[in-house]
């Protein structure tokens, strides 16, 4: 009896519970027969948060993507989004996410408001609900002067941005992206960046996913950096960035030959020290000051620069330097 | 602003109505399709009627010249060589419209530009996309079964009365064929000449060995079954009886009709299934 009431109360929790938390993962997996995508990671997302999902190629990030956007099913731990499980209620969570895939995938045949028309129709819009809907779409992706051009005489970013015009058509909850300004030129990529922030400041749930460390500082509130499947660090980017990282980063040359002797001499200046082929990277609060203690020594670095630590050194450091395939 | 009615969900209002949009999620898809046909309109005409139209004039009427010489006016089956031919080559029509609409459409769907994986992301299911190919394939095969039944019926092939049961049948082979087909095809993970072997070892034989040119029975009987397993075949016998009063051995109208009704099945459960794998992978 008691047990049973008990039962009773977290499902009542479980109902109202996650008005304001859109996405709870907890010991998400994804195995692919023997090898395993995603390995077991927690995280949490809040109604209207900008979150991001950062890591190398074959981290696990779009696998994650797929298993929140409700199609690749998951096959271990729980994951809960807008308050319903993915593995049993997919159409009924789709229907309220905005999908911007890592490739645009229009139907080239098309003109660019009829693949907007088509998308809205999957999901069931009226026709006269939709008219008007593919004009505020265009307008708000600075397209309208292309609305009667076929999908393959658009630039990239056009067809980026009419990617991302497209996940907002049925007004979603949650707007994923995979990787959304990979292939832009910067011009494209600064477009796309307001686009996005519009959207947050709407109070649109964004999702995330990037190789830009610039990007994901720009648009995240919160990250999790990925790698082999697991959660290497989450955090605002700027508490990353001061707990994985230091204030200021120096770097100097020494040319190539001599760069690995020197450092062997300058290790202990700094708070932590990188030796690369090609520069020494010194880890400090104060990067002209280690600089100075590097010429006190007696050493003169061919090039020497100071530049404020980044989610970049918090990226590599986390996931480490050796390419991967 | 926007005054579509609203549906409550999670407490807030939502656009989309959850209901309509499951139970039609098929015809969105085939909406789709159609929009695309229609981008190729005059391609699917020519292609559509191009080859048909050319079996009509050589061997419809240039060998039908020839038959109905030496067998009498009505000397194949009781009735003239080209109405005798004519639901055979309506039912190849058919399934060639529907090898159009379920083999490198479907392909695309996967592999090319992974539309399907776009449908997917709303909430139409697996199941949906295979419902809307197979309606998409039904409205492309009655759009050329009945252009090229107005085409059989000029040239005196068929009678008005026989228009509509030889198009029914016709749509039966190609449905039972797309379905088919689209199971066959989920499972393709490249072209690699797929497609092209469809062409030569199973389209073509199945052109060629069905009872097409002349009755079933005239063939040996380890040609007979390529018949028996063939939609033209079932199609065809079945559209000569139904037009013209060609005699068939007792409930072989119901074989087949349940032959074809089973092969329209097992593709479709075949199909759902696979697309819905594929999807979640």
């Amino acid at each position: 009896m008691g047990n049973a009431f008990k039962e009773e109360s977290t499902e009542l929790a479980k109902k109202t519970a996650p008005a304001d938390l859109m996405i709870v993962a907890k010991g998400l997996t994804k195995k692919y027969d023997d090898f395993t995508a995603v390995d077991g990671i927690d995280f949490q997302v809040k109604r209207g948060e900008s979150f991001g999902l950062l890591g190398p190629n074959g981290a696990g990030k779009s696998t994650t993507m797929k298993m929140i956007g409700a199609t690749s099913l998951r096959t271990g731990g729980e994951l809960t989004i807008l308050g319903k499980d993915p593995n049993k209620q997919g159409p009924e969570i789709r229907a309220h996410l905005g999908v911007v895939p890592q490739t645009d995938n229009h139907d080239n045949d098309l003109k660019a408001w009829e693949n907007l028309y088509i998308y809205g129709r999957y999901f069931g819009l009226g026709r006269k609900f939709l008219k008007k809907k593919v004009e505020e779409l265009l307008d708000f992706a600075q397209l309208q002067d292309k609305r009667d051009v076929k999908v393959d005489q658009l630039s990239g970013g056009m067809k980026r941005r009419l990617t991302i015009a497209r996940g907002l058509v049925n007004e979603p909850e949650i707007l994923m992206l995979d990787e959304p300004t990979t292939g832009l030129d910067p011009q494209a990529r600064h477009i796309l960046w307001d686009r996005l922030f519009r959207l947050k400041e709407e109070g649109v749930t964004l999702v995330i996913t990037t190789h830009y460390m610039d990007e994901a500082e720009q648009l995240c509130d919160r990250l999790i950096v990925m790698d082999k499947g697991k959660i290497m660090a989450e955090g605002a980017p700027a508490d990353l960035i001061k707990k994985y990282s230091s204030k200021e980063v120096l770097e100097v040359r020494f040319g190539s030959s001599k760069n690995a002797e020197a450092a062997e001499k300058l290790k202990h200046l700094g708070d932590r020290i990188e030796t690369l082929p090609d520069r020494i990277l010194f880890y400090a609060e104060d990067g002209e000051k280690v600089l100075k203690q590097i010429h006190k020594l007696g050493f003169e670095p061919a090039t020497s620069l100071v530049r404020r630590s980044s989610l970049e050194d918090v990226f590599l450091r986390l996931t480490g330097r050796t390419l991967v395939e | 602003m926007l005054t579509e009615p609203k549906m409550t969900w999670q407490g807030a209002a939502k656009i989309v109505d959850m209901k309509k949009a499951l139970t039609w999620g098929p015809w969105f898809v085939a909406e789709y399709r159609l929009r695309n046909m229609s981008k190729w309109l005059g391609a699917i005409i020519a292609f559509g009627l191009g080859n048909p139209v050319l079996y009509l004039l050589s061997v419809g009427i240039g060998i039908g010249a020839l038959v109905d010489q030496n067998q009498g006016a009505n000397g194949v089956d009781g009735v003239s060589y080209l109405t005798f031919l004519a639901p055979a080559l309506l039912a190849t029509s058919a399934i060639q419209a529907a090898m159009d609409e379920t083999s490198f459409p479907t392909l695309q769907g996967f592999v090319w530009d992974k539309s399907f994986f776009s449908m997917n992301a709303t909430q139409l299911t697996g199941g949906s996309i295979v419902g809307g190919i197979m309606i998409a394939s039904a409205a492309r095969c009655i759009f050329n079964t009945g252009i090229y039944a107005m085409v059989l019926w000029a040239f005196g092939a068929i009678t008005a009365q026989s228009i509509l049961v030889l198009i029914f049948a016709a749509i039966f082979a190609g449905l039972a064929f797309a379905s088919v087909m689209l199971a066959a095809t989920s499972f393709v993970k490249h072209d690699d000449g797929f497609f092209a072997l469809v062409g030569r070892f199973i389209i073509a034989p199945m052109f060629m060995f069905s009872g097409t040119f002349y009755p079933l029975e005239n063939l040996p009987i380890y040609l007979q079954w390529i018949g028996w397993i063939s939609p033209v075949w079932h199609a065809t016998d079945m559209g000569r009886n139904l037009s013209y009063g060609h005699d068939v051995a007792p409930g072989m109208m119901v074989i087949h009709f349940a032959f074809l009704l089973a092969i329209l099945i097992v593709g479709q459960v075949v199909a759902m299934r696979q697309f819905s794998r594929r999807l979640a992978k």
